[in-house]
């Protein structure tokens, strides 16, 4: 990753034009060609420094819902539970936290009646109890770091 | 529900747009759409907020962030909402909500997730936080990661 790299993420993680040729107004943005900018967003995401470029949809104004939820599983226990979470597609997110509450994963669902069904499956199948946790209120979402 | 052209929109594009010179005629041609339909039902989404930006989507880790700490904290429901929002200002915090409490084993109420390049730096953010909540604060806790499990994101399923 070079400086130019370093500008493109900074520059580029929203506006993002929508019109007939997008990384050519980028492009002159940021003083390359357009052919440059694409090679490089290209090459970053084979590198996997970028995991995505496009558009980031918010599911919850499409009708869907992501829901975090917890669960307290013994450690014995852990990685067969975390295959039945990983294992259903609503599963958007799990990761594993330093706490009695140590599993934490996103439900993602098309529709918001779907979600209580995924946790008494998961439920079910792990025989511990979930904590759905759905946010109530949003104060901010933006993940822009600084290359 | 979605629009079932919007639908086939967010299904072509979810994963990524294609890194071409014309991307959005790229799509349309993939669905047998005419390019200025691409464009004017994504720029609808955008301005509805059912697209929340269109960009590069880094990978913290790459970019040395490597701690990330899900700060959370119990403060008053009637201030929760005016805290929610001052603390969704600070330029480390990615995610701000207000989420359930489950008493009494879980008296968490606003939620913050912090990034940092080490756990010292999530430390000092978390104290950040604590100073700006002051006597609203009533306890708080900072579950960092220590591992990912899976990582996918919404995947609408054609």
């Amino acid at each position: 990753m070079d400086d130019t790299d370093r500008q493109i993420l900074n520059t580029m993680q929203g506006e993002f034009p929508i019109c007939d040729r997008p990384f050519l107004v980028m492009a002159e943005r940021l003083g390359l060609g357009e052919e440059e900018l694409i090679a490089r967003i290209a090459r970053m995401r084979r590198e996997g420094i970028l995991t995505r470029f496009g558009p980031l949809y918010h599911a919850d104004r499409m009708g869907g819902r992501f829901t975090l939820a917890a669960m307290s599983v013994p450690t014995e226990d852990f990685e067969r539970v975390a295959n039945v979470v990983n294992a259903l597609s609503e599963v958007a997110h799990n990761y594993e936290r330093e706490h009695a509450l140590n599993m934490w994963f996103v439900i993602a669902t098309e529709t918001p009646a779907q979600t209580p069904e995924v946790i008494a499956r998961i439920e079910a199948e792990t025989g511990y109890p979930v904590y759905p946790m759905p946010k109530e209120k949003e104060y901010f979402v933006e993940l822009r770091l600084r290359a | 529900m979605i629009d079932p052209i919007d639908r086939q929109i967010i299904l072509a594009t979810q994963s990524g747009l294609p890194l071409v010179a014309e991307p959005y005629r790229a799509v349309a041609e993939s669905l047998g759409l005419e390019p200025q339909e691409v464009q004017s039902r994504m720029q609808r989404m955008l301005d509805s907020g059912r697209i929340r930006r269109i960009g590069a989507v880094p990978n913290h880790y790459a970019l040395g962030y490597t701690a990330n700490g899900m700060s959370v904290w119990d403060v008053p429901d009637d201030a929760v909402d005016a805290l929610g929002e001052q603390i969704g200002k600070l330029e480390f915090v990615s995610h701000c909500y207000r989420r359930p409490r489950h008493l009494p084993d879980w008296p968490y109420n606003l939620f913050a997730m912090l990034h940092g390049h080490d756990r010292s730096e999530v430390e000092r953010q978390a104290q950040i936080v604590a100073d700006l909540l002051g006597p609203a604060n009533r306890g708080h806790q900072v579950l960092f990661s220590k591992r990912i499990l899976k990582k996918t994101g919404l995947r609408l399923n054609a």
